[in-house]
């Protein structure tokens, strides 16, 4: 008898505590990969979200509460981070943030739409907007998105008339070949030699021999970014000289500094970057690189523009409601001068995809510089 | 035809590399029973004591690959004797094999978590330009793993037939216990074995990692492919180990090349399951006899 | 001798009381890990079979694992129930198994690791090539949870229940196999293969047999995989499952009967309670194994097993880990 008194107890002062504790802060967990192949993007997103959470915790948080923000590794692995988010979810999360591999968000993001959590994800595969998920948010551009851009590129810029795809067979290469396939299809781009590389090759001779025999206008490479590296520097080696196009990965500083010369000479379309000739982007690049000691990636902007989102929307709406964020994200267009945070103006579509402008680059002395900016898809 | 000769230089470079790791897993399996399944993480480690010494030590590269040489020895070779083999062996192979398992994962996880978890460029010891040869372009870097392992392979040859130390060695692999009785240093012997391997891993470290880039996954496939090379070729021969090796590689190339490239990776398995069923002392190798 | 009956018996009623009563305590995260340390159990008890009690290294378990999955989730998500997928996963996994051995053990006694490591590679590409059949790279999402005679397992309780009870059936099934005379068979296999063989046991087939059997579980423990994540992907199914379940028989104790609880207990529920970062956690564990296959190859029940004889009380008898060295 006594037990049941004591336990009841117990519970009332923690649900005390909780709600004392929750009126200071709110939940933001990051469920990100810290370890495994996706250790460098993860690292990116963490660093530049945390820079963020930073920055609007040392102006008072949102609406007042400062931002709380628990990190767990997903290991580059969709049946962990499933487990990491069912555990973030069990904090009674405001929002989640991450991962970045598309094999991990379809794994767990349908615990988070289940749970009504909005989740912002630094995802690219085509098919995760299309499950009908009302609470998962992009951060950059989802293949769907920029592989019209590229084969806009392909056709406009380069009058290429057939092209080779080169891509990495994970789902991440896989599902950007296949809409990469169908868009310049639709453009009337014949597609020559279509050749699937594994995640952590090494030896890219024969698939450099084919890439050769094809002869086509164009070689649009998508792989992981060492084994674009070692791609590149196998196509230098064996005197590629057909223009090679890549997207976002291709033109990487972790790719230029492994190829080295190889680089040179590599163009395409950039969704994101920190190279952009942006004066706020530019003023990322540098707090960032001034904090953590080395250059961010794309994937350190989404990680940053992704709670200024959450800070700005939440502040449309003057309270915490989970789902009356993941509505009004929907739809949503902020700009940098409502809110600097976010960099450049975004807008989120009624399916959680992101729009904004883009670049066109080419890797020029072993330095990623950007050619052309082009607009909006839509408004 | 410029193609073809392409994927045999490139194959024959790659199967040079699958050869020498191959060998020294023979060599310890031969004279110590030791059935090393870390041998492709061994073949990861040697770049990431060079580059340490690099970046650390702030050494040039000769001096650190030369450091990362000793280190490799003495760690891969003496070390992994003394305190993994010896303890573990006497209780059975079973034991030692899962060892080496958790050997491989400590080598990696430790490689990742302490040095990094990208991949990191690794200076080559010679030219990086290419020759034109017959149409096809053939890059230094591969004719010389092809030389080298050539080179290393011969003396190793050499080494174990003509020399005395090397026929002793020998005479340990083929029966220890009569090779105790004609007063031969047995426990030397399986040192010097381990020594060996250890300089065949960091040598083949040194000529793929400019290729591969150094990273802490290196080691995964390399083993895998070096053990069924091992076993193709023959597994009481080290002849067996290079004419494994290098079918494999040669194979590899071609297949991606012509056949498939989605189940490239099967290739080893389809060799290893046909020599099994046809000829199980392998291509080269002697049948064997057991003992009672 | 009663003591020590009487104490593992208290102990083992114990433990199977807080299985029973752990889930309302915990939640949804905590359910889900002892949900999975129950599926990992599974495949690591039949390992132990094809390891401890056969004596053969097997590098494939978690393929077999994944045929078990893909198959539930293949059905399930077509509206078969998944009784269907388990009797499915089970015929598949034993043919296979028995398909893959036999060339294997016509050998060499150390010949089946690597042909199942081989085999592990293959298996991985098929998931990942044929798109058509396994949706390759892209997974399987939505995999319904079962309704068991009118009981839906769907909330994370229930599901953890319903794992629970495979465990028992499967464990009762272990139990009466190992002391039937197949069995004794399979121990005498391990001790002696040469000196079994003179006394008229077929090594081979027996081999074989634990093998195939060691898979089946494999494939029940991935039936169950599949609705307990919901969303499957080749690379969960690849080297990496396999090591980890070898790894668990090794450190529970491989050849004891409830060496597969403790491993994967050790490998599934302890990097939680630790906390450590996962690479940290692995150097450890590692570590860990070496210095245990050096001083206790038995695993940490064999351990427990001799503080048991040094304490004086004679310990019951469980399987004698291998050691092999002369069938080659």
């Amino acid at each position: 008898m006594k037990t049941w008194i004591k336990s009841a107890l117990a519970a009332a002062l923690a649900i005390g505590a909780a709600t004392t504790a929750a009126q200071q802060t709110v939940n933001l967990p990051i469920v990100i990969e810290l370890s495994g192949a996706g250790a460098v993007s993860g690292t990116n997103f963490r660093d530049g979200a945390m820079l963020a959470i930073d920055e609007i915790n040392a102006r008072g948080g949102i609406l007042g509460r400062k931002i709380n923000a628990p990190q767990t590794d997903t290991q580059s692995n969709p049946g962990v981070s499933r487990a990491q988010v069912q555990k973030a979810l069990d904090g009674n999360p405001y929002a989640i943030l991450g991962p970045i591999f598309s094999g991990s968000v379809k794994a767990n993001m349908v615990l988070a739409q289940q749970a009504e959590v909005p989740q912002f994800t630094g995802a690219e595969a085509a098919d995760i907007t299309q499950a009908g998920n009302a609470y998962i948010f992009r951060t950059s551009f989802g293949q769907q998105a920029s592989m019209p851009k590229i084969a806009n590129y392909i056709r406009d810029g380069l009058k290429a008339k057939t092209v080779a795809v080169l891509w990495v067979n994970n789902d991440f290469g896989k599902g950007g070949r296949d809409t990469f396939v169908k868009e310049v299809t639709a453009r009337g781009i014949k597609v020559v030699a279509d050749i699937s590389t594994e995640s952590g090759q090494v030896d890219f001779a024969a698939d450099v021999v084919k890439v050769k025999g094809a002869n086509a206008d164009a070689i649009f490479a998508y792989t992981n970014e060492e084994e674009s590296a070692r791609f590149l520097r196998e196509a230098r080696k064996q005197g590629v000289s057909t223009p090679l196009i890549g997207e976002t990965t291709l033109l990487n500083q972790k790719v230029i500094e492994l190829a080295g010369d190889a680089a040179n000479g590599v163009r395409g379309h950039v969704g994101l970057s920190a190279e952009a000739p942006i004066p706020a982007v530019q003023e990322f690049r540098a707090k960032f690189t001034k904090r953590f000691g080395y250059v961010p990636d794309h994937n350190g902007i989404k990680g940053y523009t992704a709670v200024y989102a959450v800070k700005h929307a939440t502040e449309r709406i003057g309270k915490f409601d989970r789902k009356l964020l993941a509505q009004t994200m929907h739809g949503l267009t902020i700009t940098p001068q409502q809110e600097p945070g976010i960099l450049m103006e975004t807008t989120w579509d009624d399916k959680g995809d992101i729009d904004r402008i883009s670049f066109l680059a080419e890797v020029v002395d072993g330095k990623q510089k950007i050619v052309q900016t082009l607009p909006k898809l839509g408004k | 035809m410029a193609d073809i000769l392409q994927l045999l230089v490139a194959g024959l470079a790659t199967g040079g590399i699958y050869a020498l790791v191959a060998i020294g897993f023979v060599l310890l399996w031969q004279t110590s029973q030791t059935i090393n399944f870390a041998q492709g993480e061994f073949v990861m480690v040697p770049a990431f004591f060079v580059l340490a010494a690099m970046k650390l030590g702030g050494l040039s590269f000769p001096v650190a690959m030369l450091l990362g040489l000793l280190v490799t020895l003495v760690v891969l070779g003496l070390l992994f004797k003394r305190l993994v083999v010896d303890p573990i062996i006497r209780h059975g192979v079973l034991p030692l094999v899962i060892s080496t398992i958790a050997l491989a994962i400590f080598l990696k996880e430790s490689v990742k978590e302490f040095y990094a978890a990208d991949a990191q460029p690794f200076p080559a010891a010679w030219a990086t330009t290419n020759l034109a040869v017959g149409g096809a372009v053939v890059s230094v870097q591969n004719l010389v793993i092809i030389a080298v392992a050539v080179v290393a392979v011969a003396a190793l040859q050499y080494f174990l037939a003509g020399t005395q130390t090397g026929r002793r060695m020998q005479a340990t692999a083929q029966n220890p216990v009569l090779a105790r009785i004609l007063g031969i240093p047995v426990e030397r012997m399986i040192l010097y074995t381990f020594l060996i391997n250890a300089g065949l891993v960091a040598l083949a470290s040194f000529l793929v990692s400019p290729i591969y880039l150094a990273k802490f996954s290196n080691g995964e496939t390399l083993g895998l492919v070096a053990f069924i090379a091992a076993i193709v070729g023959g597994f009481n021969q080290v002849r067996g180990a290079i004419v494994g090796g290098l079918l494999l590689g040669v194979v590899d190339n071609f297949v991606a090349a012509y056949l498939t490239a989605q189940y490239r990776g099967a290739i080893p398995l389809f060799l290893l399951i046909a020599v099994i069923l046809f000829r199980p002392q392998g291509l080269v190798g002697r049948a064997e006899e057991r003992t009672v | 001798m009663t003591f020590a009956r009487n104490a593992r018996l208290i102990a083992a009623v114990a433990v199977a009381a807080l299985l029973l009563a752990a889930p309302f305590g915990l939640k949804p995260y905590g359910i889900y890990l002892l949900s999975l340390w129950v599926v990992m159990t599974i495949a690591a008890i039949g390992l132990n079979l094809t390891l401890g009690y056969a004596g053969q290294i097997s590098l494939a378990q978690a393929s077999f694992v994944g045929i078990g999955a893909y198959t539930a989730a293949l059905l399930t998500t077509q509206g078969w129930p998944l009784a269907a997928a388990f009797v499915l996963a089970a015929v598949l996994c034993f043919v296979i198994g028995w398909l893959l051995g036999y060339p294997a053990l016509r050998v060499q006694h150390h010949y089946l690791a690597f042909v199942t490591l081989a085999f592990a590679t293959l298996v991985f590409l098929i998931l990942r090539n044929e798109e058509w059949l396994t949706r390759g790279v892209y997974g399987i999402s939505g995999i319904p949870r079962p309704t068991v005679l009118g009981w839906s397992t769907q909330g994370p309780v229930d599901f953890y229940f319903f794992c629970l009870g495979m465990l028992a059936l499967v464990s009762a099934a272990t139990w009466w196999l190992i002391r039937s005379p197949w069995g004794r068979a399979f121990t005498a296999l391990r001790e002696n293969a040469m000196r079994a063989s003179s006394l008229g046991v077929d090594t081979r087939r027996y081999t074989l047999m634990a093998f195939a059997i060691g898979s089946v579980l494999g494939g029940i423990s991935g039936v169950l995989y599949a609705p307990l994540v919901q969303f499957i992907e080749p690379t969960a199914f690849a080297l990496g499952l396999s090591l980890n379940l070898l790894l668990m028989v090794i450190v529970g104790g491989s050849g004891y009967f409830f060496g597969p609880f403790l491993g994967a207990a050790v490998s599934v529920l302890l990097p939680e309670w630790l906390r450590f970062s996962e690479g940290l956690y692995l150097i450890l564990y590692a570590v860990f194994v070496m210095i245990l296959m050096a001083f206790f190859p038995s695993g940490l029940l064999g351990l427990a097993e001799r503080l048991h004889k040094r304490a004086g009380t004679p310990a019951p008898g469980p399987a004698v880990p291998t050691r092999d060295g002369e069938a080659s």
